[in-house]
């Protein structure tokens, strides 16, 4: 194996016990990521176990129904081969109920409330590492490994877990990690964030594992034909409800099919004939409204974030600066953060396009994922401040999902 | 510590005496029992030799004996066949609540193609009343079907009774003993029944070998169609090893049926008294009575059975949660819920069936482990999740 020097798993905790007595569960998705993951972790020499997740209720509208989507059967049966291939004992558990409350019901729940959710964060937090998690300690299991592109472990300078950028900044999946608490994190294993996808696959291929050769996902795992405003349609009837097209001087300049279908940023299907390119630059649920403007109008100097967390850092006493992402995939910003009330506040150095309230605002300091939170909306600080913009414009509209 | 297995009702090992018998057939007398040299005349006398003994034992004449690959086909064989053969006369099928998914879905897929469709419930051992079997049946009903004993909680249905019902009504019943063959004599006459079905692998023989037995004068339409096997029944070139060692194991399970039976019933009584002992909360489901020797069916409540099975695998028992069929997830199970449980206590639920080669000492071994994981498991453990919204 060509990497064999580099720790798959960064340092454990002092008092960690020899390898071969700590438990792993992977949550194997049945792709290269996490079946390497398992690899790499069972030649580290720990008792690995692997788990497949069935994650969706029966009678989901899943349109188009993947083959190759995170739970579909191919999926188990891909993860349950390189399980047997490696030697481990491995399951299929049953968590529909909890993801259909904590991830695709609440994901309903933000869009038809005029929000961005983003459904693999809350997967994270709340199925991987919440309910898997508990299953797994159940188990006897000290941790729960995955296939994500970070790298997280206990850093005895900071005397805290802490999560830094993967090894290859292209598949970097930090992003997901914002909302981690320390206890989450204290029973996290991402044995590829040492890694790039190049030798991730590499390793894949040595191994023998049928799935080197595994596309990336892409889309939302329950939304397999990336359609999320046909599942919002099916799933949920009551998102059509028309309401008004509004200018940013409440003049009204048309009727959209229900604020759930619209995001920030987004120019497409607003069936406006006005003469200049309109974008979505807010959704008022209080007036059922979606707000368009003029593209300098979808960028915004700062915003107001709600739900912190801290992770790489205790918390910040005042202004501290911080690289910041707005979305997943997202370039870094510079910018800088304060406290402010239960919240933190986020001064861009040059305004951001489409800040979409609802998705998560995630902190940086060089590699360290310093926290984040979810965005509650822009900062105002005066119009005049606009003029002096320069990001392009975004030929696509902000996408929804971080794959993780 | 080696693996103890106690999911016998999800499939036995195959006793080495059956084994020998298939040998010959596996390794020697390959030819086709259709074809008309002696190679083959060979095998069709072991399908004949192996027809008549399972006729035998079942009561039956061997014209009414068909060789299938299992339980599963059986249902559909008999649901579907018998369905299609009667359409003419009714389209209306009563199936009990807890029937083997091979017959509920394949009832329910009849009812997406024009049959009606009534599903009789169960009381709070699973039981299937013979009054409530009545009430369902209509002028255009095409079959009944009630199982001889649960595969998931074990309970044992009144056959006789309910047969004695259909039969003065002239509606075929179809029984479905692949938990009973092996543990009770299935005289067909006795029980009454039209049409039964039984699977190898439940007695000690092996997978992919089973028989139906289809009362003379039942109609029945066939599944597989192509060159004519098992008289018109069941195309399809046969199984001989498979059909051997069906009818081996069949006679052997009878043969020592006296011996067994008795055994399995003291270390299930064993299981049991032990787990409740230890586990004094823990709800014994399924009739206390009248149920299949070798089950013990037990909710431990605030137990996520999923974990509990997990947790049992990894120390090396082997039970089972309800039934072993899906991709090995564990969805709630359907008899429970028609028994009455609630969700919780539904997964809550944990399957352990004995085997002819299961000791008192694996009986206790399995006590302790069930004892000390539910107690582990009580004391859940909590991860503080991040902010919520």
């Amino acid at each position: 194996m060509p990497s064999a020097n580099r720790g798959a798993v960064w340092p454990l905790p002092p008092d960690a016990p020899p390898k071969s007595e700590i438990r792993v569960v992977v949550a194997m998705s049945g792709g290269v990521d996490s079946s390497v993951a398992a690899a790499l972790l069972k030649r580290e020499g720990f008792d690995v176990i692997g788990i497949t997740m069935q994650l969706w209720p029966d009678d989901l509208p899943l349109g188009h129904r993947s083959e190759s989507g995170c739970c579909s059967l191919t999926a188990v049966e891909d993860a349950r081969r390189v399980a047997h291939r490696l030697g481990i004992p491995y399951y299929v558990v049953n968590l529909q109920e909890p993801f259909q409350e904590s991830v695709i019901d609440r994901f309903a729940d933000d869009y038809l409330r005029g929000l961005t959710p983003n459904p693999c964060l809350l997967c994270n937090q709340t199925v991987k590492f919440g309910t898997l998690l508990e299953k797994a300690l159940e188990l006897g299991a000290d941790y729960v490994a995955t296939g994500h592109y970070a790298r997280i472990g206990w850093d005895p300078e900071r005397e805290r877990y802490v999560v830094r950028r993967s090894a290859d900044p292209r598949k970097d999946q930090t992003y997901t990690f914002y909302g981690q608490t320390q206890a989450q994190l204290r029973h996290t294993l991402t044995p590829c964030g040492d890694y790039t996808k190049d030798e991730i696959r590499r390793i894949a291929g040595e191994l023998g594992l049928g799935v080197a050769a595994k596309p990336d996902s892409q889309e939302i795992c329950f939304i397999p034909d990336n359609d999320y405003r046909r599942f919002l349609r099916e799933y949920r009837p009551e998102a059509h409800r028309p309401g008004p097209i509004l200018d940013v001087h409440g003049n009204r300049l048309g009727e959209h099919q229900g604020i759930a279908f619209y995001t920030v940023g987004q120019r497409k299907g607003l069936g406006l004939a006005a003469g200049q390119r309109l974008y979505v630059v807010a959704i008022d649920p209080a007036r059922n409204a979606v707000i368009v403007g003029r593209a300098e109008e979808v960028r915004e100097w700062g915003l107001a974030v709600r739900d912190v967390n801290w992770v790489s850092v205790p918390g910040i006493d005042g202004p501290t600066p911080v690289e910041t992402q707005i979305r997943y995939n997202a370039q870094p910003a510079p910018a800088v953060i304060e406290p402010a009330g239960d919240g933190v506040v986020t001064r861009f150095h040059e305004p951001q396009w489409a800040i979409s309230p609802g998705q998560a605002v995630v902190w940086y300091d060089g590699d360290y994922l310093v926290g984040g939170g979810i965005i509650q909306g822009p900062l105002r600080p005066g119009a005049d401040q606009a003029a002096g913009y320069t990001n392009p414009v975004p030929d696509r509209e902000p996408t929804t999902a971080g794959r993780s | 510590m080696g693996t103890i297995y106690m999911d016998h009702a999800a499939t036995t090992p195959m006793d080495p005496r059956v084994r020998a018998a298939m040998a010959p057939w596996l390794e020697r007398w390959h030819g086709n029992p259709s074809s008309p040299y002696a190679l083959a005349r060979q095998a069709r006398a072991a399908i004949d030799e192996a027809r008549e003994r399972v006729a035998a034992l079942l009561s039956a004449r061997p014209s009414e004996v068909y060789f299938t690959s299992g339980g599963t086909e059986g249902d559909n064989l008999a649901v579907k066949g018998v369905a299609w053969a009667r359409q003419a006369h009714g389209r209306h099928l009563v199936v009990s609540a807890v029937e083997h998914q091979a017959v509920l879905e394949t009832a329910k897929f009849l009812s997406r193609h024009g049959w009606e469709l009534t599903i009789v419930p169960v009381d709070e051992y699973a039981c299937v009343h013979p009054d409530a079997v009545a009430a369902a049946l209509r002028p255009d009903t095409a079959l009944v079907a009630v199982m001889y004993a649960n595969n998931e909680v074990g309970t044992l249905q009144p056959i006789r009774d309910i047969a004695a019902l259909t039969r003065a009504r002239g509606v075929p019943l179809i029984v479905d003993a692949v938990q009973a063959a092996g543990f009770y004599p299935l005289d067909v006459d006795q029980l009454g029944c039209d049409v039964l079905i039984i699977s190898a692998h439940k007695f000690n023989g092996p997978k992919g070998a089973g028989a139906v037995y289809v009362r003379r004068g039942t109609p029945i339409e066939p599944l597989l169609h192509g060159g004519g096997q098992e008289r018109g029944l069941r195309a399809g070139t046969e199984n001989v090893a498979g059909i051997v060692g069906l009818a081996e194991a069949l006679a052997l399970a009878v043969a020592e049926m006296d011996g067994v039976v008795p055994r399995l019933v003291r270390l299930r009584e064993r299981l049991l008294s032990g787990i409740l002992a230890r586990i004094p909360d823990a709800r014994p489901n399924g009739h206390p009575r009248h149920r299949l020797p070798n089950n013990v069916h037990v909710s431990f409540p605030g137990i996520d059975g999923e974990s509990l099975l997990l947790n049992l695998d990894l120390a090396g028992l082997a039970a089972s949660s309800g039934s072993a069929c899906t991709s090995g997830s564990l969805s709630p199970s359907h008899v429970l819920v028609a028994m009455g449980l609630s969700r919780e206590l539904a997964r809550s639920s944990l399957r352990l069936t004995l085997g002819k080669d299961n000791t008192e000492s694996d009986v206790d071994a399995a006590v302790e482990l069930i004892a000390a994981t539910v107690a582990r498991l009580k004391e859940k453990p909590r991860v503080s999740l991040g902010p919520r919204r």
